[in-house]
């Protein structure tokens, strides 16, 4: 066994489940709450890496970018949310499915218009570039593993603010009744706008977190939201314990799955056969378990209670 | 429903709208230039592909995020078959609408045990694993698709290496297509599934099995849906897994979206519309300034989201004008 290169595909996969998490969570809380199809989610995830690459530029610092470019990307959730998404609520999800696939080509067409067709490489400081040495010659690099600690830090944030604070306790009342806590008197258009602004945020942030890994590119967040899809029905739509379990699990097999289903399939088969087709059901590897799962439980695994 | 009201302006403008892709290849002849004749060609197969997706979205309420995959089927159906020289285009047609018949039967099996979004994101889970099926098979070219160097071979009842008779098959396959939605949404058949999108408890509580009537209508319309895809793969002449991305099933919705769920020939308006914004938005945009044209989808995605918004019943509900005020 190569312990190496297993605790790097560990992190690597850890690292892939955080960024799912913070994509997947804004995305079950929007469902959750206001019965949305969010697809343009990954829009916002790009958006959030252009303007950290941009940020960066012309800040010179990374972490500042970063703590500019979270309201930033915030902003232009509130602003969607506003002219398009909130006519929408009344619909159905086809309509949600249509209305935010044209809002992912005007996003992507638009992000092409400003910054041009080629990707960004955001620079990192010097202090996130290393690799912090483990026993037994093992290292870890640096910057995946602080994209796991804040990531964490962010699921424990969002835990603290959904179950002990007032605006938690109006965005779990709404995902289990949203017409109820509408007539107790809460304003009901001010809490879907806050809390497409905060999913929007979340989604920014991990795009930020991938800029230096993975550049800002155009449609960068086409592929990750369908993976955070795969993730929240997974977890079951509206719960976020379920999403950041599924996340974890799905970044988990999904990297591992990469690594080694080659060499799990030569125990059964040719090495030849093994090759080529490893790497298909690597590929397949979410939707087989997100098939399988939904075929046990309809509903997912945490599906949310009193809906 | 009523497709044989001669007052309602509907049936005229399909009608017309009939005697005008029969007149495109004389047309495109007359004035010749056969790039008219391939856009016809296109639309006319993406339009059967949408009607048998109205099928099931706008009559069964089924919202299929993964109906491309049943294309990528068909057009691998006379692809791999053509890869080893054998061009039966009986036998290619049977097996494009036999795979996308038994693959449907099996993840419809799973796919319909979930509803509303989860129906979505399962269907659009099954076709990635096509699609990421066909990329990983290096013998039909994976990733860069696969040429087709030869048409369907009917022997001595239609030769499809001609464009035009290929064009006419199409266009005739269209018109059976909207045809037997006809006959199979004024069946009891189809009350029941109509009867489903609308209460599927009620109808459980008259005594129908609903799960089992979705079901065959989902093999429905994936089978004319592979069907569409094997008239793709001999119009195209090159296909790849790219005609199975997710994208393409949004497309998809799209047309039916767009051109009037649930109405029978609002699907090959739709699939008109998609296939003619484009040229024409490019043309728009660079006639405002040179080179603008890459940027297109700005204007397409704002018509999309502008449709959903305020065209209710879509282009098909626009033809209804007379009766509603």
């Amino acid at each position: 066994m190569d312990w190496t290169l297993l605790t790097t595909q560990v992190i690597n996969g850890l690292q892939f489940g955080v960024l799912l998490f913070l994509l997947a969570a804004g995305l079950t809380l929007i469902f959750g709450i206001m019965d949305f199809v969010n697809l343009a989610h990954g829009s916002l995830y790009m958006v959030g890496a252009y303007f950290c690459a941009t940020l960066t530029y012309w800040t010179g610092s990374f972490i500042l970018a970063v703590l500019l470019a979270i309201p930033a990307t915030a902003a232009v959730g509130f602003v969607v949310e506003i002219v398009v998404v909130r006519q929408l609520y009344r619909r159905d999800h086809l309509d949600h499915v249509l209305a935010t696939f044209g809002l992912i080509l005007v996003f992507n067409s638009v992000t092409q218009l400003i910054w041009g067709p080629d990707g960004f490489i955001v620079p990192l400081p010097k202090w996130l570039q290393g690799r912090i040495p483990l026993f037994d010659g093992i290292e870890l690099p640096t910057y995946r593993v602080a994209i796991i600690l804040v990531g964490l830090a962010i699921a424990a944030g969002l835990y603290l603010v959904v179950t002990h604070t007032r605006l938690g306790m109006r965005i779990r009342a709404g995902a289990s009744n949203r017409d109820m806590i509408g007539a107790l008197g809460v304003d009901i258009n001010l809490l879907f706008t806050l809390v497409f602004a905060i999913g929007a945020a979340l989604a920014g942030i991990a795009g930020m977190m991938i800029a230096p890994i993975n550049a800002a590119s155009i449609g960068m967040g086409d592929g990750q939201v369908i993976v955070a899809f795969v993730v929240i029905v997974i977890g079951g739509i509206g719960s976020i314990r379920g999403a950041f379990v599924a996340a974890i699990l799905v970044g988990l097999i999904d990297t591992m799955g990469r690594s080694y289903l080659d060499s799990l399939f030569k125990l059964v088969m040719s090495s030849q056969n093994a090759e080529t087709s490893a790497p298909a059901v690597a590929n397949m590897l979410i939707y087989i378990i997100m098939v399988a799962i939904l075929a046990i439980r309809p509903q997912g695994l945490f599906p949310p209670k009193g809906r | 429903m009523n497709l044989v009201s001669l007052s309602a302006p509907r049936f005229w403008v399909y009608l017309a709208l009939l005697v005008l892709f029969a007149l495109v290849p004389p047309i495109t002849q007359w004035i010749d230039n056969s790039y008219y004749l391939d856009i016809a060609n296109r639309l006319v197969v993406l339009a059967i592909a949408a009607v048998s997706l109205n099928l099931i979205l706008g009559y069964g309420g089924m919202i299929s995020f993964g109906h491309a995959a049943y294309i990528g089927i068909g057009a691998y159906a006379v692809g791999i078959p053509a890869h080893y020289d054998i061009d039966n285009g009986f036998l290619q047609f049977a097996i494009a609408i036999g795979a996308s018949a038994a693959f449907a039967l099996v993840s419809g099996m799973i796919c319909l045990r979930t509803r509303g979004v989860n129906f979505i994101m399962i269907t659009m889970a099954v076709s990635m694993m096509v699609f990421y099926g066909f990329v990983s098979i290096e013998e039909y070219g994976g990733d860069d698709g696969l040429t087709i160097y030869y048409r369907s071979n009917f022997g001595s009842l239609i030769d499809l290496s001609d464009d035009v008779t290929l064009y006419y098959l199409c266009l005739a396959s269209l018109v059976v297509a909207v045809f037997i939605v006809y006959r199979i949404i004024n069946s009891r058949f189809g009350m029941v599934i109509q009867g489903a999108k609308g209460n599927e408890a009620r109808m459980q509580s008259l005594g129908f099995n609903t799960y089992r009537y979705k079901l065959a209508c989902y093999v429905i319309s994936a089978s004319m849906c592979g069907f569409a895809g094997a008239l793709m793969g001999n119009d195209t002449g090159f296909i790849s897994p790219e005609m199975m991305d997710w994208t393409r099933s949004g497309e998809l919705i799209f047309m039916v979206v767009f051109g009037g769920t649930g109405s029978l020939g609002g699907p090959v308006l739709g699939a008109g519309a998609f296939l003619l914004l484009e040229p024409v938005l490019e043309g728009l945009l660079n006639a405002i300034k040179e080179g603008a044209e890459v940027y297109w989808h700005i204007p397409f995605g704002i018509i999309l989201i502008c449709a959903v918004l305020f065209l209710r019943g879509g282009l098909d509900g626009l033809l209804d004008w007379r009766r509603k005020r």
